[in-house]
């Protein structure tokens, strides 16, 4: 007996407020790929990066590069850093954590992050 | 009238301008007046590198004054301005250009000059000297319509001489009256050794005769020389490189006391002994001990001595080691100590095989201390030897000559030498004072140690040995330094392509599962060790069975951003493009294709120093349009975003330019085609020109090829950009193939041993044993591993598949190339531009729309 589930009709859904139960469906999630990230564009305007790691796990932050002011840390490569997740900003390769926006290398810096899922 | 005492230097050479850094060491340029007068029309050079020029050092290279510290220090350095008279009673000097100086001290560094012998018609046009810069210059101009070249003397110089002349791609020749090469540093075993060396490589030796006339044609230039045998040589142009005498005319002229075979005769404090204001140092000075040093330095440690005298310091020069390690056309040659067993009743311990031309003579004496020796062919043991001189050996001298690895051999590591041996005796510095720098001054690297002591910072040829006392010193004092990659292994770069290689494994995450540090296990990894994982599957993907596309699978995931998008990242989010264009040779058709598409996408472009073109402001859902034109139109992935080798520059070659003496865009091209796509440690960059005269600066890349009459010499670890290096010559007159094998086994040495982002040139200055020693693996095959690093190679250009082609007929891959996964046909907002002088540029106003989380912090 096998219980695989059906991954490739999976949607993965952004809160987009954070007051309200609104979720917003971005992409079906074999369009991730372990390890890297994608870009979503919300309707109001707003850039989010997604990405998936290696177990599975989701995560979304806000896909613009404080640093920088260019929409690409979707573009960063994602590792642990003392177990927990995070993404180095392609550019000048600040990391960002994954689970909280901070950044590891600038505690005055912090990103957004959004609430992920899959349903 | 000044009051301020004043210091005249009268030459300025390599030991005068030591006496001005010692000066300004001892403060002493802040309370003098220094005049220097220079006869030559450039300051102090490395006259003991001269011979470099010839393998593409220009005369600035060898510069060894730093025009700002003489600035700094106040210095009036004359140029071109020799001192013509000197009047002691006045304490008066006055140079050719009528200028006078008054001086308080007056010190004599006019060096020495060649002695040619007096035979007829030797100042013929045809003959030269080898002492100058300018001297090589007209050597070289005049071998331009010489074919043949002969260098009287067989000594340093005349090897050296003749190797250039060689070089210039004349037969040459050697006459030495003596019966041997290299008469005063090694005896006949040494020197038969040598011989056979040098006349392998193609140099005629003629030992034990003498140069009798020079023979000259009705327009007095050179066409041959009587022997003492009676023969004939035929030869377009002669050098005399017979030795060199003590530059002691000036001293004679103001009646300076001079010895009877000359030299400026002076006291331990190096002052002379006729006149207490006036010292002399150097070649032209004759020393206490009643001999003229010509080696550099005995010169600095004068130098050093006066300057200190001058400052009332206590300092004597009573006499120098004379032991040399030099590298003559090739070929270690070493003598230390009592060299040719000049002590009573001392022994000789020879090793000799003629085969490989190794020699190898100790002198030990009625004890069993070591006294002396000569080594040729294979003078590694110099460091450890030198310094044991005077003590009796740990093992038995036999065991000290017989080659490492033989049975019976010993290899004495420098850890046998007391703390009182001296590692560098061109500072002067101690094996106890080396090791202090480690345990009391927390030097922990090689560097650090040299500039902590200065060991190592003269002539070099310790500094394999500094860095065995440094890391034995290192682990001995227990400092454990975790040399791992990164937070997630353990290992070095090195190790992990060693893992790689050995194990076949291909997965990131296998090798971090595996291999990891345990608190890594399991997890994602870093942004460290996946790219350079993923380099490491890349460079080696045929032979692990990986796959060579590196887009592939997990490979994707590993690829720094860069390489994910197979471009190169711009700071508003763009990116720019740069096609293959092998050794800059491009046709028409090409450029108008690139032309088209960058004014079809609306690109910005730019020809880039490595003789291609970049486009910039590409938009990441444009890049598969784009490369679908270019790769349509024949063009193919130039790596630039990628650790990988970029270009091959080349200059036009002998195909059209009138000095060109090979085909360097050929070569440039086969040599880019043959490494397009090579992953490594970091980036890859190459040049070929078709002459000595370098127009493609070969010499900056970390494999640059240059051009001889008589096939290529190879150059590496050379690098430009914030730390400039010049390549180091690691073979010469290569054939095609020749070359490209010793490319081979160089990048794939590299590649294998090199650390993550450690370019050639630090990685050659950090490697133990440094140019040496990769010539020992490349070119000599010393590790036995020269056919594996051949055979990956071999893999890797079989393999080769342009992954741009491979992208735009991949749809999968293709679906990545889009700014918004959820909106695939909707740039990105904020990459937008602007118009510059007929182009675009980022509009970067664009950029600070947004939130930022505090205001400013960025700015830290």
């Amino acid at each position: 007996m096998t219980l695989a589930p059906e991954t490739t009709t999976l949607k993965v859904q952004l809160r987009v407020d954070d007051a309200a139960d609104d979720w917003f469906t971005v992409c079906d999630i074999s369009a991730l790929m372990p390890g890297r990230g994608v870009a979503a564009l919300l309707p109001d305007g707003r850039q989010v990066a997604l990405f998936q790691d290696r177990a599975g796990r989701l995560y979304a932050i806000d896909n613009r590069d404080p640093f920088s002011g260019a929409a690409v840390l979707s573009r960063g490569l994602i590792g642990s850093h003392q177990g927990r997740p995070f993404v180095a900003s392609p550019l000048l390769k600040q990391r960002f954590e994954l689970e909280s926006g901070r950044c590891l290398d600038d505690d005055a810096v912090t990103v957004a992050t959004y609430e992920v899922r899959t349903s | 009238m000044s009051t301020t005492p004043t210091i005249v230097l009268v030459g300025h050479g390599m030991v005068g301008q030591r006496f001005l850094e010692a000066l300004a060491e001892r403060g002493l340029t802040a309370t003098h007046r220094v005049v220097v007068l220079c006869e030559e029309p450039r300051p102090a050079y490395d006259r003991v590198q001269l011979t470099s020029y010839f393998s593409g050092k220009t005369p600035e290279d060898l510069s060894m004054t730093d025009m700002a510290f003489i600035e700094k220090e106040g210095i009036e350095l004359y140029v071109g301005d020799p001192a013509e008279t000197i009047d002691r009673e006045a304490r008066r000097v006055t140079a050719r250009s009528g200028l006078v100086v008054d001086y308080d001290v007056l010190v004599m560094a006019t060096g020495s000059y060649p002695f040619v012998p007096p035979v007829p018609n030797k100042d013929a046009e045809g003959c030269f000297v080898y002492r100058t810069i300018e001297d090589l210059l007209a050597i070289e101009e005049y071998a331009k319509k010489a074919t043949t070249g002969a260098v009287v003397g067989g000594g340093l110089l005349g090897l050296e001489a003749a190797g250039a002349l060689k070089g210039l791609g004349l037969t040459a020749h050697i006459v030495e009256f003596a019966p041997r090469l290299m008469p005063v540093q090694v005896d006949e075993g040494g020197g038969a050794a040598l011989l056979r060396t040098i006349a392998d490589m193609g140099l005629s030796v003629h030992t034990g005769v003498g140069t009798q006339e020079i023979v000259t044609d009705d327009s007095g230039a050179v066409t041959g020389m009587k022997l003492s045998d009676g023969s004939e040589l035929a030869t377009d142009m002669v050098v005399f490189s017979a030795g060199v005498r003590p530059r002691d005319q000036l001293a004679r002229d103001c009646g300076l006391t001079v010895g009877e075979r000359g030299g400026i005769s002076v006291d331990e404090q190096c002052r002379t002994v006729s006149d207490p204001h006036v010292f002399a140092i150097g070649e032209c000075a004759l020393a206490s001990d009643g001999k003229v040093y010509g080696l550099v330095a005995p010169g600095y440690e004068q130098a050093e001595t006066v300057a200190a005298t001058i400052a009332a310091d206590e300092a004597s020069f009573t006499g120098a080691d004379m032991s040399t390690k030099l590298k003559l056309l090739g070929v270690d040659v070493a003598s230390f100590g009592d060299a040719h067993g000049a002590t009573e009743d001392c022994l000789d311990v020879v090793y000799a095989d003629s085969r490989s031309g190794t020699y190898k003579k100790l002198v030990i004496g009625r004890d069993g201390e070591l006294l002396g020796g000569i080594l040729v062919g294979d003078a590694d043991a110099y460091g450890t030897l030198r310094a044991l001189t005077g003590s009796v050996p740990p093992v038995s001298p036999e065991q000290l000559v017989l080659p490492a690895g033989s049975a019976g051999g010993a290899q004495l590591g420098p850890s046998a030498l007391p703390d009182e041996a001296v590692i560098c005796s061109c500072h002067n510095v101690t094996k106890g004072t080396i090791r202090g720098a480690v345990t009391d001054h927390q030097c922990t690297t090689v560097p650090e140690v040299k500039k902590c002591t200065k060991a190592g910072t003269g002539c070099g040829s310790c500094v394999k040995v500094l860095g065995q006392l440094v890391n034995a010193e290192l682990e001995a004092s227990g400092v454990e330094v975790d040399k791992g990659l990164c937070g997630c292994f353990s290992q070095t770069r090195e190790e992990l392509y060693e893992i790689v290689l050995a194990l076949r494994i291909n997965k990131y995450q296998d090798l971090l599962d595996r291999y990891g540090r345990e608190t890594a296990r399991g997890g994602d990894g870093c942004e460290i060790c996946k790219p350079t994982v993923g380099s490491i599957i890349a460079s080696l993907a045929p032979t692990i069975g990986a796959s060579g596309y590196v887009l592939e699978g997990e490979q994707a995931a590993l690829q720094d951003s860069n390489d994910h998008f197979l471009a190169n990242l711009q700071k508003n989010g763009s990116y720019s493009i740069v096609p293959r264009i092998p050794g800059g040779e491009i046709t028409p058709e090409k450029l108008i294709v690139i032309g088209e598409v960058a004014r079809d996408f609306g690109l910005y472009t730019k020809i880039t120093g490595g003789q291609r073109i970049d486009m910039f402001g590409a938009r990441v859902e444009q890049l598969p349009l784009i490369w679908a034109r270019l790769v349509d139109a024949g063009f193919e992935s130039g790596h630039a975003y990628g650790k990988a080798l970029r270009t091959v520059k080349s200059c036009v070659g002998q195909t059209w330019c009138r000095y060109g003496v090979q085909d360097s865009v050929r070569m440039a091209i086969d040599l880019e085609l043959r490494y397009r796509g090579l992953r490594s440690p970091h980036k890859l960059k190459s040049a070929v020109s078709g002459c000595q005269r370098e127009c493609a600066e070969a010499q900056s890349k970390d494999f640059g090829v240059i051009a001889t009459a008589n096939g290529w010499n190879l150059y590496v670890a050379g690098n430009g950009g914030a730390t400039p290096r010049h390549a180091d010559l690691l073979a010469q007159d290569l054939s095609d193939a020749e070359l490209i094998r010793l490319i081979d086994r160089f990048l794939m040495f590299y590649i294998r041993t090199a650390d993550r982002l450690e370019r050639t040139s630090t990685w050659l200055e950090r490697i133990p044993g440094g140019l040496d020693h990769v010539r020992d693996v490349v070119v000599d095959d010393s590790l036995g591993i020269c056919e594996e690093l051949e055979s990956l190679m071999a893999a890797h250009v079989a393999n080769y598949r342009d992954e741009w082609a491979e992208t735009i007929n991949d749809p999968e891959k293709l679906s990545r190339f889009v700014s918004f996964v959820n909106a695939p046909d909707t740039p990105d907002p904020v990459v937008g531009f602007v118009p510059e002088r007929d182009q675009i540029k980022p509009d970067l106003p664009l950029l600070t729309i947004g939130t930022r989380p505090l205001e400013g912090s960025a700015q830290r």
